[in-house]
């Protein structure tokens, strides 16, 4: 194996969107780190000068997948600034709609791209033949994700009916009920899913860090609450950037942030080892089934915590539907809005992790200047400290499985530069 | 068309600056049309496989060309594919991206990335189309999955599919909606190209023009219209920008043309 200098910014741009680089010298590690080479977008840049309305159905443009969690982030933070406080059905409702997310954007991760992993084949495809049933409630959880969220907010990549200051389109109690009837059916699919995980062989491999999560005393919570770490830190979310502390670094056009330590990760496994006392006893259940318990330091136990929190969000669905239904579904407009200049945060815990939208409107509602910081970026530099603790403890295997146990790592952080994963090439150079 | 062993036409998935969120929409036609992959041999799909097969013949491109080291991509797709198909609006329009070129790009450098702005490339955001010839197109952010697999049906079957040149009012009417201009919601209805279900009017939202513009949009009538629901000229504005800012920025290129040639 030679020594080479390769300028990675240029080089892996070609390339595509992430990659893999690994050096290894005479058992000596030069080079070992992942790289983000998605084309920049700017939506921060060109937020400016949009009225306040627009902004959360632009912003949700920045993700296919967790479209609805950046619709709500960024509605909170047009909310905060004007000071519009939501009707309790509007609460109601956008919980609802985000569990739908994050059912879809989990079932996604888990069973399209990482079971293929563990069952030895490059995608879902060839499982339809080798594991339809695996394949086909995998199906059938996701369809029941998407039609929820369609339910509520037309779609779920991109939402229509979001609005500042509440719904412009209500559901109905009828579509309430039977999506009710259809989330209790889903709940043998997910004991099901949950006994497959405890199957899965998955790897043995811990790295102490700080998890960065949203926290509320009363829920286990996706929308607003307070910022917490498992460091011990709490910060209102207006205080976002004591957390984030973005930097860009020249081999990724993902800005990389840190906190307490060198890195931090957000996502699942964060959530779950900040408020594991607020899940729902069924999802307890299933962490116990998995052997996960807080504070979990494997970072490829992300995809468990994903599978808890699918358990969490088809129960707690069923209860918000049930209280939806107490209260019957209440004719609501948006609220009214008073235009002022302001300035506001919102914060959700999305699918990957705590993402913050951050705004300045003028006297007439027209956006000066934007921040969003998503999930990803966040777990950048605590994905290459991990790459660089696990690979000494697996490089002497043959080439291929380092390969594969370190596009696994990847994998588990469920990065979403490009959304997804599968997308990696490993370069030994 | 030429085929495989298999006697399957390969197909192969790209992306280029977009949300991705057209690509989960395939992934999710699947769930009601598995048939499709007993039509097709599907060689590269990054977001959804591992595989890698450079002898593909229908190429779908989801994304804007937002960089000069992008158009070697897409010159590489074209020579490959037999067939090219712009997927979503990002692709067909610019899109969302397109956006960032109503503001000077050093700015827009600048405002994301500081003084470190130099390491990031960009350039002004197009269609692909501006980049490569395109053989068909799936309009939509995201695209429709009911469409994308009547295009799908149509391109192995060797015709085109047309896609509606009548604006999204004809479909709000069929579904009996209340005109959302009689409350005073701005909406591209009247103009916009149809094909979606009018689903944004449906779900109470107006329409943003994600499909593009119709053949000869009667833009003058659109703005009185618009402008007696009360909407300020910059909301109006910003309407047709959303998604059609590389339409608008390239009418007003022409036009600004003609009139120095007079």
């Amino acid at each position: 194996m030679t020594t080479m200098k390769i300028d990675v910014h240029h080089v892996t741009r070609v390339e595509g969107h992430g990659d893999i680089v690994v050096d290894v010298e005479k058992g000596e590690i030069k080079e070992c780190r992942f790289e983000v080479v998605e084309a920049p977008r700017f939506f921060e840049a060109f937020v400016r000068g949009r009225p306040y309305h627009e902004l959360s159905h632009i912003t949700s443009r920045i993700c296919g997948i967790c479209a609805v969690g950046h619709s709500t982030a960024s509605l909170r933070a047009t909310e905060n600034a004007l000071e519009v406080e939501p009707s309790e059905q509007t609460v109601l409702l956008r919980k609802l709609l985000f569990h739908g997310e994050i059912i879809d954007s989990h079932v996604l991760h888990t069973y399209y791209l990482v079971a293929p992993d563990f069952l030895g084949v490059g995608s879902v495809v060839p499982l339809v033949e080798t594991h339809r049933p695996v394949v086909e409630r995998a199906l059938k959880v996701k369809k029941l994700s998407g039609d929820l969220c369609a339910m509520i907010a037309g779609r779920h990549t991109h939402p229509i009916a979001m609005a500042v200051g509440g719904f412009t389109h209500l559901p109905t109690e009828k579509e309430l009920r039977d999506m009710k009837a259809r989330l209790e059916d889903a709940r043998a699919d997910m004991d099901e899913t949950i006994a497959l995980f405890a199957t899965l062989p998955w790897p043995d491999f811990e790295r102490e860090t700080e998890y960065v999560s949203l926290k509320k005393d009363d829920e286990y919570t996706f929308i607003d609450g307070e910022i917490v770490t498992t460091d011990g830190f709490t910060y209102p979310i207006q205080d976002y950037r004591k957390v984030t502390n973005e930097e860009c670094v020249p081999y990724s056009t993902a800005k990389w942030t840190h906190h307490n330590r060198e890195s931090y990760m957000v996502g699942a496994l964060a959530r779950f080892n900040n408020n594991f006392d607020q899940l729902h006893p069924r999802a307890k259940e299933a962490a116990a089934k998995l052997g996960m318990e807080p504070i979990c330091y494997n970072t490829f136990l992300n995809s468990g915590a994903q599978a808890v929190e699918m358990v969490h969000c088809i129960e707690d669905s069923i209860e918000i539907i049930d209280e939806l239904l107490t209260r019957g579904i209440q004719p609501e407009k948006p609220q009214d809005v008073e235009l002022k200049a302001c300035e506001g945060v919102g914060a959700c815990d999305v699918p990957r992790g705590i993402l913050f939208h951050n705004y300045v409107y003028d006297e007439n509602g027209i956006c000066t200047e934007a921040n969003c910081i998503i999930p990803t970026n966040q777990n950048m530099a605590n994905l290459n400290a991990d790459m660089k603790a696990l690979l000494p403890q697996i490089m002497d295997k043959p080439q291929d499985e380092v390969r594969l146990m370190l596009e696994m790592l990847v994998r588990a952080y469920d990065p979403c530069i490009s959304c997804s994963a599968h997308f990696l090439t490993v370069k030994f150079v | 068309m030429s085929e495989t062993t298999n006697g399957k036409p390969k197909v192969a998935f790209f992306d280029f600056a977009c949300c991705e969120g057209c690509q989960l929409t395939v992934v999710d036609s699947l769930q009601t049309h598995l048939d499709l992959l007993d039509a097709v041999e599907i060689v590269q799909f990054r977001e959804a496989m591992t595989e890698k097969g450079e002898d593909y013949q229908i190429a779908f491109i989801e994304g804007s060309c937002t960089r000069k080291s992008d158009e070697e991509r897409l010159f590489k797709i074209r020579e490959q594919a037999a067939i090219v198909v712009a997927l979503g609006a990002c692709a067909h329009l610019g899109g969302v991206n397109a956006l960032k070129n109503l503001h000077p790009l050093n700015d827009v450098r600048k405002w994301v990335y500081g003084d470190k702005a130099d390491w990031y490339e960009t350039y002004k955001a197009r269609p692909i189309g501006e980049v490569i010839d395109v053989d068909a197109v799936i309009p939509g952010c995201p695209i429709d999955r009911e469409e994308f697999v009547r295009v799908v049906k149509a391109v192995l079957m060797g015709k085109s599919l047309p896609i509606p040149d009548y604006p999204v009012c004809v479909e709000c009417k069929l579904k009996e909606n209340v005109c959302l201009l009689l409350e005073g919601k701005p909406c591209l209805g009247p103009v916009a190209r149809a094909g979606c279900d009018a689903i944004c009017p449906t779900y109470g939202d107006g329409c943003e023009g994600c499909r593009g513009l119709i053949p000869n949009p009667n833009e003058n009538a659109m703005n009185d219209v618009l402008a007696e629901a009360k909407l300020t000229v910059e909301e109006i504005m910003s309407r047709f920008t959303m998604f059609n800012a590389y339409q608008m920025q390239e009418r007003e290129r022409e036009a600004q043309v003609a009139e120095e040639r007079k």
